[in-house]
């Protein structure tokens, strides 16, 4: 019987070794495609990405990337998560130097499906963080800011800005003196 | 060969393992939020199904009774760890949505059901026809319940929208689910009793 059950383990314990040897490697380069992919998103095009650094300000630490381009740094792409509706919110958040938003992406949320998960779809709401400019209030309008909520998704729309405002709020403490962003913005609609 | 046949059928209609067994019914209720998501969620469970199946019924001779679900248990975490590594290796998308729910494989009671009810008493090839025939079932409930709520929740079926707008919400939300689930099982049970 213990035999049995021994043996059972033994082998079971055997071929998962085998196999996490097997996808480790897999499985480490599909996180790093996956970080890659989302930190070139928010960025400009063209430049060459840091490894990831730290910061903190205001007692939280945050991962953030660095990306050069023709010698200078030309954008900042921010890790930044606050409590939204339904968990924590998740951003990868793209800034020009200046502290104009060049980009933003979800990088995971447990917002409700169909209200606040539409912070992961809703064109109106997504497209307005491009170019967001560097002095604009990050507070929903209906708290006197610039940012256009999701409708009926306050609460999503409010932690979506406040993960947005960490962002900037860090980048501006890196960089306070900087000029470049807001030139490389290009065609933005309205 | 009808013999063999009628194993494979027997896991799509008269053991049907959702509509008829009602087993396994956290899977289904958490991922059928679309019908893509429910149907690779039966797929990776179908995965596991047939080999767990295998395996038990070729140690079940030597397994002494008293620790055979220990023993059937270790199997089946085994097979679905794997399953959790190779998703989590090769198809990281896939993995993503169900992620939580590739674990739970391990508990679902369909897998244990099967390996003890009819694993532990066939040979090997009866064994994994059974596996196919229940995971197909499995599957296609779920890519039904899957699609129903897709359709009513989000206007859409595999993800190509058809109807414009939002659809209505509580379909993707857990109540549509018990709702949808409700209504397919009569109606999966009226039909089957007519023949």
């Amino acid at each position: 019987m213990t035999l049995v059950l021994f043996g059972t383990c033994l082998v079971c314990s055997a071929i998962l070794g085998a196999v996490y040897g097997i996808t480790k490697d897999p499985i480490a380069a599909a996180a790093a495609a996956e970080a890659r992919a989302a930190i070139a998103e928010v960025l400009p095009e063209g430049g060459e990405i840091s490894e990831a650094k730290t910061a903190e300000i205001d007692g939280v630490k945050y991962e953030y990337y660095e990306e050069y381009g023709g010698g200078q740094t030309v954008g900042y792409a921010v890790k930044s998560s606050t409590a939204g509706f339904g968990g924590t919110l998740s951003l990868m958040v793209g800034v020009l130097p200046d502290g104009t938003i060049f980009n933003t992406k979800v990088l995971s949320h447990s917002e409700t499906p169909g209200l606040g998960a539409k912070c992961t779809s809703d064109k109106k709401f997504m497209g307005q963080w491009y170019g967001f400019n560097k002095d604009g209030n990050l507070t929903v309008k209906k708290d006197g800011g610039d940012v256009d909520a999701i409708t009926a998704s306050t609460i999503t729309s409010r932690a979506y800005a406040l993960a947005v405002a960490q962002a900037r709020k860090l980048v501006k403490t890196l960089d306070p003196d900087a000029t470049t962003g807001a030139s490389l913005i290009k065609n933005k609609e309205n | 060969m009808a013999n063999k046949l009628s194993l494979i059928t027997n896991g799509l209609l008269k053991e049907n393992p959702t509509f008829v067994l009602v087993l396994g019914m956290c899977p289904t209720l958490a991922t059928t939020t679309s019908a893509m998501n429910g149907m690779e969620m039966g797929l990776a469970t179908l995965f596991v199904l047939v080999l767990s199946n295998i395996v038990v019924s070729l140690v079940a001779p030597i397994v002494p009774d008293k620790v055979h679900i220990p023993v059937y248990i270790v199997i089946i975490a085994t097979f679905v760890t794997v399953l959790q590594l190779l998703m989590q290796a090769f198809v990281p998308d896939i993995y993503r949505t169900l992620g939580l729910f590739i674990p739970l494989i391990v508990v679902n009671c369909i897998i244990l059901g099967r390996a003890e009810a009819f694993a532990s008493k066939h040979n090997w090839l009866e064994s994994a026809l059974d596996g196919i025939g229940i995971g197909i079932g499995f599957t296609l409930s779920l890519t039904v319940i899957g699609i129903v709520r897709e359709i009513l929740g989000s206007g859409s079926v595999f993800g190509w929208k058809f109807i414009p707008g939002d659809g209505i919400l509580a379909f993707v939300m857990a109540p549509g689910a018990f709702m949808v689930l409700g209504y397919l099982m009569v109606l999966f049970n009226k039909l089957a009793k007519k023949k």
